[in-house]
């Protein structure tokens, strides 16, 4: 029997999956980058945070506004030394080297922390809960992860919509030629969005990292994840990948409830599902 | 005098293929231009090389004495120079009033033209301002497009083919507008397909054919003979 409490499951690891999709989201909207590092990006973040809290001692909440500027900083060098000489007319060098980029990363994790499974340590936060009316209670932890993914992309939608900056990012997806003539410094606005790209990476670290257990070897398969919910939701909408997040987190949980073998496969089966009757998501982007 | 913008000897090239030989020109402050010439004669890019988009030697283009030859098109609109865009090229995914605010992005300059004034010019774009640019008219369009170039309070204003695919009706009520932007000291070079037109609202012009100036004066004085074969080589 799927029951209510199912569903809450879904929906709340879909707020995990929306995290590590809003990057990727991002970028591709933005630069029509595909981040092929992107899930070992987070991992990178992952690592760094378990770092500064353990070696450091620092508390979770110092250690992640650390590591977000960090990872602001690495995207923007990213962008400015490495990704820009690739990024062109041809899509290939750009895969190519964000694929390079993600054994790099992978085998630079596994030589400094070893094959070892680790967690981050959040204390009793981890195992609190919300107990609701009927018997239900939610875990805090998943709970701030899906309220997290909502004020992200409210922030990001914001920052798109509302502000200077979202313009000049919205009119060199357009047009970047054009986009000059408006006194936009294109390589400054591509090297902001990879660098907000990977801040908002730490973000899905942490709450990735508080719930389950990661080693070097899982970023491409947590990148699946997320191109599967930016897809869902359609190309180029941050909300489109909220959703995404959410269906692909629910058929999961549902699966795993009619046959606890079943979770990973029917959260492919919604992604081909969703593409055979909306081919370009559920929200894509009016841009044609 | 020094113009308030001077090309000298300017050699344009697209990879091996040069567009342009030894071009010499000049704008005065609140002086009107026209660049005429067939297709392919080098006047979109002459237009590319003073903003940027097809780079020079420093000096081969001054703007109010400085070099900017080889400067970045995103720096040379901060200095006082914008393009409208043969075609318009409007941002898709901005509206009407996003397309001109983004005209003001490099925020330096900010007088005497803002929204509200831009507004005054077009009061059609305020009506329309929340809408798409892709759901106005093509004359709705070119205003936007002029605004958003008059946003960056450029001395010199560059135009592409603001007439191309408009109603006459509509492109005369466009260059109506061009002597509102003159008196504030803005200089306004003005490509055109439409000799006629052009020639009716500028002090002097230049005619190019294949990359190189072949007549220059005033409108009044030279004959349409002139004109006729400065235009096409015969």
């Amino acid at each position: 029997m799927i029951g209510l409490d199912t569903v809450i499951e879904g929906v709340l690891l879909g707020g995990v999956y929306a995290l590590f999709a809003l990057g990727l989201s991002l970028i591709f909207g933005i630069m029509r980058l595909v981040n092929l590092a992107h899930g070992d990006l987070i991992l990178l973040a992952a690592y760094l945070v378990l770092s500064v809290t353990t070696v450091l001692g620092i508390p979770l909440i110092v250690a992640t506004l650390l590591v977000v500027v960090v990872m602001f900083v690495a995207g923007f060098a990213l962008q400015r030394l490495v990704l820009e000489r690739v990024l062109g007319d041809d899509i290939l060098p750009p895969l190519l080297v964000t694929f390079g980029l993600s054994i790099v990363i992978q085998n630079g994790l596994l030589l400094v922390y070893g094959a070892d499974s680790r967690r981050l340590q959040a204390g009793a936060f981890e195992s609190a809960s919300v107990t609701l009316g009927g018997g239900l209670s939610i875990g805090l932890a998943p709970l701030t992860a899906l309220l997290t993914a909502i004020v992200a992309v409210a922030l990001l939608q914001l920052i798109f919509y509302r502000t200077s900056l979202g313009r000049a990012f919205r009119a060199t997806s357009d047009n970047p030629q054009i986009a000059q003539l408006m006194g936009i410094n294109e390589r400054s606005v591509y090297a902001i969005a990879v660098g907000i790209s990977l801040a908002v990476s730490v973000i899905a670290a942490i709450t990735f990292g508080i719930r389950a257990n990661f080693d070097p070897s899982i970023g491409p398969a947590r990148l699946l994840y997320a191109f599967e919910a930016v897809i869902i939701g359609g190309l180029g909408s941050l909300w489109g990948t909220l959703v995404g997040g959410i269906v692909l987190g629910l058929a999961q949980t549902i699966g795993a409830r009619i046959n606890p073998e079943w979770q990973i496969l029917s959260g492919h089966l919604a992604f081909l599902a969703v593409l055979m009757v909306r081919p370009r998501g559920l929200f894509p982007s009016r841009r044609p | 005098m020094t113009a308030l913008l001077n090309v000298t000897a300017l050699d344009a090239f697209y990879g091996d293929f040069q567009a342009l030989f030894g071009i010499n020109f000049e704008l005065g402050a609140g002086e009107a231009v026209a660049v005429i010439g067939a297709n392919g004669a080098g006047k979109s890019t002459l237009l590319k090389s003073l903003a940027g988009l097809v780079r020079n030697r420093p000096d081969a283009v001054r703007l109010a004495g400085r070099p900017i030859g080889d400067s970045q098109a995103a720096s040379i609109v901060r200095l006082g120079l914008a393009l409208v865009p043969e075609g318009r090229q409007l941002f898709p995914s901005l509206t009407v009033e996003e397309n001109l605010l983004i005209g003001a992005f490099g925020g330096e300059r900010t007088s005497p033209w803002d929204l509200a004034s831009v507004y005054r010019m077009f009061p059609v774009l305020r009506e329309r301002r929340r809408s798409s640019v892709t759901e106005l008219s093509g004359g709705q369009q070119q205003m936007v497009a002029i605004g958003r170039a008059l946003m960056s309070n450029p001395s010199v204003l560059l135009c592409d083919e603001i007439s191309l695919g408009l109603a006459p009706i509509i492109v005369e009520d466009i260059y109506r507008m061009l002597p509102r932007i003159r008196e504030h000291g803005t200089g306004i070079v003005v490509v055109e397909q439409d000799i006629a037109r052009a020639l009716r609202s500028t002090d002097r012009f230049y005619c190019l054919q294949e990359g190189r100036v072949t007549l220059t004066g005033r409108p009044a004085d030279a004959s349409q003979d002139a004109i006729h074969s400065a235009y096409f080589g015969t």
